[in-house]
């Protein structure tokens, strides 16, 4: 037993893969504006007492900066929690800390799905990337493609409960036959290949 | 004044009438517009919450074409707003983030410079025009509307010291100077779920009949959005709550601007307002005629 706490404590406490979770979520915060403050968190629960869907989650938000601390980033990148947020800010502008809890469980979403933590099918994720790949094909963001392709992707049946809204919509003139594209679509597909590569890069912290 | 304007992805469809309520209240105040041009997706909270650096990229792409305008950018979109307003900040504090997206934008010849400063139009009327301004050139009284006025999430948080986070003002001055009363409504910055109406029905379900009701129960006769998002989920689904939780909600929701276009003297077809899917009968409520 002691010699186990003893190797523990040699290697940090943390395994391999922790650290590397750790690693890239502090990278992530660090970008954030303000992003430092989770170190400040009280655990008094604003947040969690804010939060309109808590009820819903099965890691509090308040939970999710416990379980930071208690070096478990792994059961956090599982949760439903981090997919259930609808980013409404009430946790962040409550915090008496000035935690950046929104911001925060945005760069959680995008480490679980760097690491694909996530089951097949995942509404938020396929929603995510439809969204992705309308909006890199044309420029712009197309509702009816967005809805059709998300639902093909998870669950095509739904897709007829739809229709009658559609309808509605198209006959008050509220939904576009066509997508419309940006005139620099070919530049604009320059940018994002750059910018995917930018996406990869890691900076050098300056000390 | 002069101001460039970024309509964004749901002003061209879903919410149209914003777009078309929002160009007139803009000319009947003697605002002139000047729509940028090739603007791409903002990308809106799906890109942020998939790929942060491309997300800042096409978000920074739009500042960039609106900067040689040389006038604030002004975006009706809660969600434009906020994802614009959010890439402006970090880009100003975050000279990595900076280095990388100015990279990307190199492609295609484009630099942006700092330059622009994000606005919703909410706060360009209250604060730019003035009430005062608003209320001498309104030529009808928006007496016998009982408005909910609902600004959600993305006007007044994450915190831009625009308006009180927790009860914001903005939209209950600006009617009330008009005529209309406005309705005790604690639920105006509750979350209406945004995309989990896709993602999570069940949840945004709930949510939005929350909201509604507590509308409904204040006595409201018209519930005011600033937002595309708010507005569909809560016009669109209401046959839904009413069928899930067995209320009888029949709210019509119309963009603020749609409203202050009434008050302005427009025609509610020129402002769209025949795009709501629950009837809003302007002649019931618009008693008289001021002016």
């Amino acid at each position: 037993m002691r010699a186990r706490k003893q190797k523990a404590e040699a290697e940090g406490a943390y395994s391999q893969k922790e650290k590397e979770l750790r690693n890239s979520l502090l990278l992530q915060v660090a970008n954030i504006p303000g992003g430092e403050s989770i170190k400040k968190c009280i655990q008094c629960g604003s947040c969690t007492g804010s939060c309109p869907v808590s009820y819903t989650m099965d890691i509090t938000p308040r939970e999710i900066i416990a379980l930071f601390r208690a070096r478990d980033i792994e059961s956090i990148l599982s949760s439903r929690t981090i997919w259930i947020c609808a980013s409404c800010y009430a946790c962040t502008i409550r915090c008496p800390q000035g935690v950046q809890v929104t911001d925060i469980l945005y760069a959680l979403k995008r480490l679980a799905i760097e690491q694909k933590i996530f089951p097949k099918r995942f509404p938020v994720y396929s929603l995510s990337k439809s969204f992705v790949y309308l909006a890199n094909r044309y420029g712009r963001s197309y509702e009816p493609g967005l809805i059709v392709a998300y639902f093909l992707k998870t669950n095509p049946f739904k897709l007829l409960g739809m229709i009658p809204l559609f309808l509605k919509l198209f006959f008050k003139g509220r939904i576009g036959i066509l997508p419309k594209k940006i005139k620099g679509s070919k530049n604009f597909s320059k940018i994002l290949q750059e910018a995917e590569i930018m996406e990869m890069v890691v900076p050098v912290v300056e000390s | 004044m002069e101001y460039t304007y970024y309509p964004g992805c749901s002003l061209e469809a879903s919410a149209k009438g914003y777009d078309e309520s929002f160009r007139f209240v803009f000319q009947a105040l003697g605002l002139k517009l000047l729509e940028l041009e090739d603007w791409n997706c903002c990308g809106a909270t799906y890109y942020m919450a998939t790929k942060e650096t491309i997300s800042l990229v096409i978000s920074a792409r739009n500042l960039a074409l609106a900067e040689p305008y040389g006038h604030d950018l002004v975006c009706p979109c809660s969600s434009c707003y906020t994802i614009l307003y959010k890439t402006n900040h970090i880009l100003k504090n975050n000279r990595i983030m900076k280095a990388k997206v100015d990279q990307a934008l190199k492609k295609d010849d484009l630099k942006y410079n700092l330059g622009i400063k994000v606005r919703h139009p909410l706060e360009v009327l209250v604060n730019d025009v003035g009430l005062e301004t608003i209320v001498s050139k309104a030529k009808v009284s928006l007496a016998g509307m009982k408005i909910a006025q609902y600004y959600g999430c993305q006007i007044v948080r994450p915190d831009r010291g625009l308006d009180d986070k927790e009860n914001p003002q903005m939209m209950d001055s600006l009617f009330a100077a008009l005529g209309a009363e406005n309705v005790y409504f604690p639920m105006k910055v509750r979350c209406c779920g945004g995309m989990l109406m896709t993602t999570y029905p069940d949840v945004a379900l709930k949510l939005n009949k929350k909201i509604l009701e507590n509308a409904h129960q204040n006595g409201a006769n018209l519930v005011l959005t600033t937002c595309p998002l708010c507005q569909i989920n809560l016009e669109a689904y209401q046959d839904k709550i009413n069928k899930k939780f067995k209320t009888e909600l029949h709210l019509p929701i119309l963009f603020f601007t749609q409203a202050l276009g009434l008050a302005l003297g427009g025609d509610p077809k020129e402002l769209g307002i025949q795009r709501s899917l629950i009837p809003f009968r302007t002649k019931e409520n618009l008693l008289e005629v001021t002016k």
